[in-house]
Parts: C-alpha cells; sequence; structure tokens
C-alpha cells in the first residue's frame, strides 16, 4: 500500500471538505462512543480488568521469546505448521508458496489487519490468485478499491446509498430494479454473493486476535461468522499473525475478551469468538486439511526495549480512533497507511519511518481522550511526544517552527528580557484590535485567524499591572 | 484545610493570562486571598514551557522548567488558573530529568505542591463557595489537560453551583477537545478549526448566555470561533465568575461588558 502520509495535511483538507464523508463520519460519533460508555458503565470491573489486561500483555512483552516457542512446539504438536516472516516481503512469499503448492485459485479471507499492512491482496493478485474478503466492510471497500479507514470498521467512511451504488454496479446478475435502501437488504444480497465464493475457496486466509501459548490455539472474533466459514470449508487455513498477539493460557484471553468486545462496540462479547486449535483430525465433521501460522515480526521486535514497546500492549478495538477529536474529522484515510487514529501515530512511524509518517504524532492535541479509554492504558500521548522528541532530535520538523521556538524558548529563559517583549506584543496586538477582537494576524499566526478571531489583550500585561498595584512579587 | 494557618501560595499566571486576560490573574489572588493564603507572584516567571515540551523541544522545555522551579520552589504551593500549565508542571517536569540528576529530585519536589486554582481551593483549601454573584445562564467546557491529568471535573461545578444567581446549563460532549492543542491550532489551522467549529455549535445549542473553562488557550480558540460565527456568547475563564469580576467586556470583547 502506498504510503500518502507525508501529504496528510492535504489529505486532511481533503477530507474536511469531502461532504459525504463527514456524513458518514457521524456515525462513528453517535454509535461507538455512547456504546463503549453504556458496556463499561454495566461491568463494575472494569476499570479493574483494564489493569489486569495491561499487566497481563506488560508480562507477556518481557517473555515474549518464551512465550512464541511454546506456541510453536504446541501449534506443531496439533498438527499445524508455523513460519517465522521477519518482514512483510517474507510473509507474502510464505502464504504464496502455500497457495501455490496447493493449486489454489480463489482464496477467501476473515477480516485482518496484518494482511493489510503487508499488502497482501496486491501481491496475491499479481501471482494469479483471487482473494475475496468475506467480512461485509471489508468486501464493499474490495469492491471499491479501497483500504479501510478503520480498524474494525472498515466502511465506516461509507454512507449506505454509496453501499448500494456499489451492489448494483457489480452484482449485475441481480434485477436492477431491487430495493437496496435498508442496511439489512444490503448485508443479505452480500452473504448470498458470498456463500459461493466460499464454496469455491480453495484457501482460507485470517488474522488472530489472539495466540494461545499454552494450547497452540488461534482465536479471532467477528460478528458476522464470515471467520468460521474463511477458515473451515477451504483445504487449507491459513492464520497470518503478529509476535505481540501471543497469550500465555485461555485464562488470559478471558480476561482480554471481556474488555476488547466492550471497548470496540460497547458489545459484551462480540458474536462469534472461533478457537482454532491444528487442522482437522480423523473423525472430525469438518475442517481444514492444512493448518497454518505465520507470525509476522515486521518491525516489533525493534520496538521492544524502547520508548515505544507499550504500543504492542494494542488488541486492536479501534477505541482510540473512535474517541479521537481528529479521527472523527476526517477518518482513517487521510493518516496515509494502514493505521489511522491515535494508535496508528505512533504506530505508523516505526512501521514506515517518522520521515514519512511525521505529521501523525504532530497532528494531535494531545487531549488525552485516546489514552482514557484504552483497555490496555497505552500511554499514547506520551508516544507521540516520543515521536515528537525524535523529530526534533533529527531536524525533521520545518525550519520555521524551530527557529521560531528557539528564539521564543531564548526569551523565556530571560525573566526581564520576556517582560519586554510581553509588553511590546500586548501593545501591537492591542492596536491590532477591532471591537477586542483581531480578524487577522500575520506570518504563523495567520493559520489562526484563518479560522478564527483572536481575542486582543485586555490591557497592560498582568505582570505590568501588579507591579503598578505594588504586588508582592519576591 | 492544611496545617499552616497561612500558606504561602505562589502565582503561576501563565503566559497567556498575562499577555492577553490579566483579570484572570487578579480574580485568581482573589480568591486565594479569600481562601485564606499569601499570594506572592514571583517575578521570574515566564512561560511553563509546554510549547517547547509539546514539539519535541526536550532542551529548550528543561531550561524553561530549571527556572520555574527556581523561582517556585521555595513557597508552599504553586497555583496555577490553567489546567494545562499546571499539570505540565505536576506532571511532566519530572519526566524532563534522568534519575540521579538533582533537578529531578527538585522538579518532583515542585510538582507534589503544584496545583490548578479551582481544584486547589476546593480539594486542598476546602472552599465551598466564593460568595459569588453572577445574574446569568452559563456552560462549562471541561479542558483537556485539567480534566485528564489533574482530574479537574466536581470541583468547578460545585463552587459554581454556590454561585447566586447563577443556571448552570451542561454542555453536550463538555469532556471533548476545543482543538486548540498550543501549537497544534496553527500548526493543523483547518483541522482545529474544523473542531473547535463543532465546540461552537454545541455551545451555541446549550443555550446559555455565558461560556466558562478553566484554560484561556482553549477559552481564546472558543471566543475566537464563536465570535467569528457573530454569536453574542460572552466567553470568560471560571475564576473570573467565581471571584465575583465578571463586570468588565469578556474576552475578546470591547466596551462595558455585562
Amino acid at each position: 500500500m502506498q504510503v500518502t502520509s507525508p501529504a496528510f495535511k492535504q489529505n486532511a483538507t481533503r477530507a474536511l471538505a469531502d461532504v459525504t464523508l463527514q456524513k458518514a463520519m457521524k456515525n462513528v460519533e453517535t454509535g461507538f462512543i455512547a456504546k463503549r460508555a453504556k458496556a463499561a458503565e454495566a461491568l463494575p470491573e472494569f476499570e479493574a480488568l483494564r489493569d489486569a489486561a495491561r499487566d497481563l500483555k506488560t508480562h507477556v512483552l518481557k517473555h515474549l521469546d518464551l512465550y512464541l516457542e511454546a506456541y510453536e512446539k504446541k501449534v506443531i504438536a496439533s498438527g499445524g505448521h508455523v513460519h517465522w516472516a521477519e518482514s512483510a516481503e517474507d510473509a507474502r512469499r510464505i502464504v504464496t508458496d502455500i497457495c501455490k503448492r496447493l493449486g489454489a485459485r480463489t482464496v477467501t479471507k476473515g477480516k485482518s489487519m496484518i494482511t493489510e499492512e503487508i499488502a497482501l491482496n496486491d501481491h496475491l493478485e499479481k501471482e494469479g490468485l483471487i482473494p475475496v474478503e468475506t467480512d461485509l466492510g471489508e468486501y464493499i471497500i474490495q469492491l471499491r478499491g479501497e483500504h479501510p479507514s478503520h480498524i474494525i470498521a472498515p466502511a465506516v467512511h461509507l454512507t449506505k446509498e454509496q453501499v448500494a451504488g456499489d451492489f448494483r454496479r457489480v452484482h449485475t446478475h441481480l434485477d436492477a430494479g431491487r430495493d437496496l435502501t435498508e442496511p439489512v437488504t444490503l448485508l443479505s444480497e452480500a452473504r448470498a454473493v458470498l456463500r459461493e465464493k466460499f464454496l469455491l475457496a480453495d484457501v482460507g486466509i485470517t488474522g488472530a486476535n489472539f495466540l494461545v501459548a499454552e494450547t497452540g490455539t488461534s482465536i479471532i472474533v467477528t460478528n458476522e461468522g464470515n471467520g468460521d466459514l474463511t477458515q473451515t470449508l477451504p483445504k487449507a487455513h491459513v492464520v497470518v499473525a503478529s509476535i505481540e498477539k501471543i497469550v500465555p493460557t485461555l485464562e488470559d484471553v478471558d480476561t482480554l475478551l471481556r474488555v476488547l468486545a466492550r471497548s470496540a462496540t460497547g458489545q459484551e462479547m462480540s458474536v462469534y469468538t472461533t478457537f482454532s486449535t491444528g487442522p482437522r483430525r480423523d473423525g472430525d465433521p469438518d475442517g481444514p486439511g492444512e493448518y497454518h501460522v505465520v507470525l509476522l515480526d515486521n518491525g516489533r521486535s525493534a520496538m521492544l526495549g524502547t520508548e515505544f514497546e507499550e504500543m504492542l500492549r494494542c488488541i486492536r478495538c479501534g477505541a482510540c480512533m473512535n474517541h479521537c477529536p481528529v479521527y472523527q474529522q476526517i477518518g482513517g484515510h487521510a493518516y496515509g497507511w494502514v493505521y489511522p487514529g491515535p494508535m496508528g501515530a505512533v504506530l505508523t512511524p516505526t512501521l514506515v519511518g517518522v520521515d514519512k509518517a511525521g505529521h501523525l504524532p504532530n497532528a494531535s492535541t494531545l487531549c488525552g481522550r485516546c489514552e482514557s479509554v484504552c483497555p490496555m492504558r497505552i500511554p499514547l500521548p506520551k508516544m507521540m511526544r516520543a515521536w515528537r522528541n525524535r523529530e526534533w532530535e533529527r531536524a525533521l520538523n520545518p525550519a520555521a517552527l524551530r527557529t521560531g521556538l528557539g528564539l521564543w524558548a531564548s526569551v523565556a529563559t530571560r525573566p526581564a528580557l520576556y517582560r519586554l517583549a510581553a509588553r511590546a506584543a500586548s501593545l501591537g496586538m492591542r492596536l491590532l484590535g477591532r471591537g477586542g477582537r483581531i480578524a487577522r494576524l500575520p506570518f504563523f499566526a495567520a493559520g489562526w485567524t484563518a479560522n478564527r478571531d483572536m481575542p486582543a489583550p485586555e490591557g497592560a500585561t498582568f505582570m505590568d499591572q501588579w507591579k503598578a498595584k505594588g504586588g508582592r512579587s519576591a | 484545610m492544611t496545617s499552616a494557618p497561612r500558606p504561602r501560595v505562589a502565582l503561576f499566571v501563565t503566559c497567556l493570562v498575562d499577555l492577553f486576560r490579566p483579570t484572570v490573574g487578579f480574580a485568581a489572588v482573589k480568591l486565594l486571598e479569600d481562601a485564606g493564603c499569601e499570594v506572592v507572584v514571583p517575578a521570574a516567571q515566564t512561560c511553563c514551557g509546554q510549547p517547547a515540551f509539546n514539539s519535541g523541544d526536550r532542551k529548550d522545555a528543561t531550561e524553561i522548567a530549571k527556572t520555574v522551579i527556581a523561582a517556585f520552589e521555595g513557597y508552599d504551593f504553586l497555583v496555577a488558573p490553567s489546567g494545562s500549565c499546571a499539570g505540565q508542571i505536576a506532571k511532566h517536569y519530572p519526566e524532563l530529568f534522568a534519575e540521579g540528576d538533582p533537578w529531578k529530585a527538585r522538579a518532583e519536589l515542585l510538582a507534589a505542591k503544584s496545583h490548578e486554582l479551582i481544584s486547589f481551593l476546593v480539594d486542598v483549601r476546602g472552599v465551598a463557595s466564593t460568595g459569588a454573584r453572577f445574574a446569568g445562564s452559563v456552560t462549562y467546557h471541561d479542558s483537556c489537560s485539567g480534566l485528564r491529568e489533574l482530574g479537574v471535573r466536581a470541583q468547578p461545578r460545585k463552587l459554581l453551583g454556590a454561585v447566586e444567581g447563577l443556571s448552570l446549563t451542561e454542555l453536550e460532549d463538555s469532556d471533548v477537545c476545543c482543538g486548540f492543542g498550543g501549537t497544534f491550532s496553527v500548526k493543523y489551522s483547518d483541522l482545529s478549526g474544523a473542531i473547535v467549529d463543532k465546540k461552537a455549535t454545541k455551545v451555541e445549542a446549550s443555550g446559555a448566555t455565558t461560556l466558562l473553562a478553566g484554560d484561556l488557550g482553549c477559552l481564546m480558540n472558543m471566543a475566537g470561533r464563536l465570535s467569528r460565527k457573530g454569536s453574542t456568547i460572552e466567553v470568560r475563564h471560571v475564576a473570573e465568575v467565581l471571584a465575583g469580576m465578571a463586570d468588565g467586556p469578556a474576552i475578546g470583547k470591547t466596551g462595558k461588558g455585562r
């Protein structure tokens, strides 16, 4: 996937002017937030569970090697195969090799952000395979040639009218006069179309919400049941998962599941929680003949031991973006790569480079609402600041900002000089003021007055007035 | 109440109050004195350093922090009429120094006695009413740093509830950022503008004639957007109302005010 993060500003401006997108984004605000709040409130131990979830994942990250090796042994013992992929390229090659060996043509896919991260669909198509997304949202954006704009609601940027238009364009075998005004009719139509694809598939690819070291099990949570059909019907089930998905025991999974759905959609549980351990055994009524797990690193092990390690606790619930005032305004595509919102602002620079994704950790007011709802208590604002520190150290920010801040700081460390500067600024701005407000400011402050007035100073500075009144200023 | 009968409070005026809204500083002095404090305004103060800290410029942020620590560490308390600046000092100053650096211990000592004004009045000084009067309907915006870093939420509502003549209407999404974000407001001006526009619409929908908050950055942002939209809603720092000093022109207005 092409990285358009360097054009974040232009992307954002375009998104703000997109009337249809703005209409669709209202659903994020009205839907997810109230549902999460209600679910969190209804569970007395929710805050304690967040602590337990954080501590659990922190522990796992300290012993990642141990748990990964234990997991591998269990997968092999249950008849599955584990493939270690250091890079996106490695993972793509491993998946393609499996498909080719099985003579596959159609490949069904459950919803997976990891396969977005490694741009698997494009690669499979180049290799002559037909990837079919089976999650409704993913299916819709695949029809449109788009990428997900949200990690759990990939088509949240679209209105139902747009989806109806896409279905009419693509599902030409159906009656042109059919009624597609209600979401449920769109759902039924997609189900019918996808049912045939499930039966055609040779290989089914899913991600994993958790990998259990104790049992060698991979777990996915879905609301449509598409994941089950994706992984049980074809000849082979391929799980593509990043290394930090590992969890020690099934009891630990329980802790994480209890915070995951509540934080994501406000559900107590997702509709389907599917556990997969190895391929079909003798006597099993169904299941894949082969079971493969591709364990992807792609830069994650390099985050261990750095100020970004805590990001690896993320369980991909999407609460941070749902609650982000910036995400709500512009949607996910403006962020310019796979992961949007606050978690993307931290993760994207590690995966594609801060030189390309430098805008993302800066395009935040650091309001902290993301951290306040993160089920894993990831200090997202702190890590956005950590990226800003690295950008400053590498002089990646605009020269005007660096010079301006440097100048300001040299005055701010000299109180007497600062008093003079404040006095001059106060006087200057009062001269510019008309009726208490300034409609237009020059230079960097022009951005402020482009969108709002600048209140003019009331009068002389507080420090001057305080001194004049003989106030105590030891 | 603290054990000291008359604690010495050093007022951290904040750079924005100093430059744009001195009334807030005088309101803070009055509220603190009424709460039994001796107020001093250290002359060697400028800014808390957030513009540098949040831009990744740790070196300048650290130098500015040292200036503040040296000027304020000799008092019983540091109090600021801003959750954002108080949060910077109370939560982030210690992060600036390495373990073992003597400045870290000094930063931690100052952090432990630094407070946002309204929460200081209620939580530390036990103030239940400021005795102010204000005839009008107000709504209140929870500024992010005060709310999420320092837990300022109930305190301003408690004191506003005790103001005679004042009726408080809750603002929908009062806990959602106004889009200010310091340098964010000029670096990502369009985004900031869109977020504050949404806030201004909700403020108007509240039906209140006055908007209050505890941070001047947010207040200037919201006042600037409301006035650009042609709204007549008055915007003030909560301390002005609590101190009975809301007679002058509101933020971004001139003339006689109320």
